[in-house]
């Protein structure tokens, strides 16, 4: 093989070069995605939990908003009774984002890491927040 | 391989039970997973078998009466103000008696007084609604319980065959996004606005009626509009739609609408 230090360093370096971002990162913890639920009315709150437990809202609030907005919607059917009997009014404005004031520190954090982009914003009004 | 007559037949009896019984699973699966005891309406909820309106024009002496009801609608619903007229997006609206009524038997000699009045208009939810039968995404359908044609927003995709179906000219368009012609400190913030793109119209106060309220405009109106169910014989709105004379805009078309537009007083019954 003609100049082949040349090409086997050059390999190499090729090799080390494109490996860097990964070998730069291992054993590093992963980049987390961290929410606030750090809200007055979430703060006012006896118990800190949502209408369904963490676990549930987090892998499944779509499928419950998109249910949610179905019932109202289509079936007028407004009020939503939790797995723990707790009753709740069903609105995006007027229940959820009444704790979830901190959309951006909420909603968007998450969605952004996730790069999802939901349409709810075009048409619900976002809570106002003082951090802009 | 060979099969006889009776392997075949136990093959095919076997799979297909397997094949319906995975049907099943998967129709079990595409199920939602919220339960009915779960939800339900709210118990302050305002019902009737079909929701109607009465009004009565002569109770709206002037321009201002007119605007209170306007603005009571168009205020909690965030409907914009557009500044291009082609652009406008109305929910309930005043117009004249020609323009209401173009196809009614009375002619100028007749009920002079009458003619020179405006009337107010907004969604007939009608019994037969033309907008619905046209809609290819169901996002505008009429509600099984209460008989109100409502526009899921969610579902609609700005088709605009509604708004050529529609006899009444009762819906409107968004050409342009509405959030900036809508004032800031106007916003009702517990109310959606719409997106460049769908169509919206009056959905008679669905979020009130919710919790008990009556429709915003019946409440501004004084009087002058009646809300109640056409079903019930006892209701009000049956009582003065049997006192009065009342019409309804382009009845011939067979669509049932559900507004009711006293022209006469007890004389004329």
């Amino acid at each position: 093989m003609y100049n082949s230090g040349k090409i086997i360093a050059g390999l190499v370096v090729f090799f080390i070069l494109a490996t860097m971002p990964f070998l730069l990162n291992l054993g590093k913890a992963s980049a987390k995605v961290e929410t606030s639920i750090d809200t007055p009315e979430i703060n006012a709150l006896p118990v800190k939990q949502c209408v369904e437990p963490k676990e549930f809202m987090r892998s499944e609030h779509m499928q419950l908003l998109n249910e949610w907005r179905d019932q109202v919607v289509r079936n007028g059917n407004r009020i939503y009774e939790s797995s723990n009997g707790n009753q709740y009014t069903i609105s995006l404005q007027n229940s959820c984002m009444k704790c979830h004031s901190n959309k951006k520190e909420f909603c968007d954090k998450c969605h952004n890491y996730m790069a999802v982009k939901p349409y709810c914003w075009t048409c619900h009004i976002e809570p106002k927040e003082n951090k802009s | 391989m060979s099969m006889n007559r009776r392997q075949f037949i136990t093959v095919a009896g076997i799979s297909t039970v397997l094949g319906v019984g995975s049907a099943s699973v998967i129709i079990g699966l595409g199920k939602s997973s919220l339960e009915a005891a779960q939800i339900s309406p709210d118990p302050r909820a305002l019902k009737a078998k079909r929701w109607g309106f009465v009004v009565d024009v002569s109770k709206l002496a002037s321009d201002e009466d007119y605007r209170k009801c306007i603005d009571a609608c168009h205020d909690i619903h965030n409907v914009p103000n557009n500044p291009n007229p082609m652009h406008e997006v109305k929910w309930i609206w005043k117009d004249t008696y020609e323009h209401t009524f173009p196809n009614v038997a009375e002619d100028k000699i007749m009920n002079v007084e009458l003619q020179e009045k405006n009337f107010l208009l907004f969604c007939n939810h009608c019994a037969n609604p033309a907008c619905v039968r046209v809609c290819p995404t169901k996002a505008t359908f009429k509600r099984k319980s209460d008989g109100i044609v409502m526009q899921d927003m969610h579902r609609c995709i700005g088709c605009r065959f509604c708004m050529a179906a529609c006899p009444f000219g009762a819906r409107s368009f968004n050409y342009v996004d509405p959030r900036p012609n809508i004032a800031k400190e106007k916003q009702n913030k517990t109310f959606p606005t719409r997106m460049i793109g769908v169509v919206e119209k009056c959905t008679a106060c669905y979020e009130r009626l919710a919790i008990g309220q009556q429709p915003a405009c019946a409440e501004a109106s004084n009087g002058a509009i009646v809300f109640g169910d056409l079903e019930d014989p006892d209701s009000e709105i049956r009582k003065l739609i049997s006192e009065k004379y009342t019409i309804r805009r382009k009845p011939e078309l067979g669509t049932q609408p559900g507004i009711y537009y006293v022209i006469g007083g007890g004389e004329h019954a």
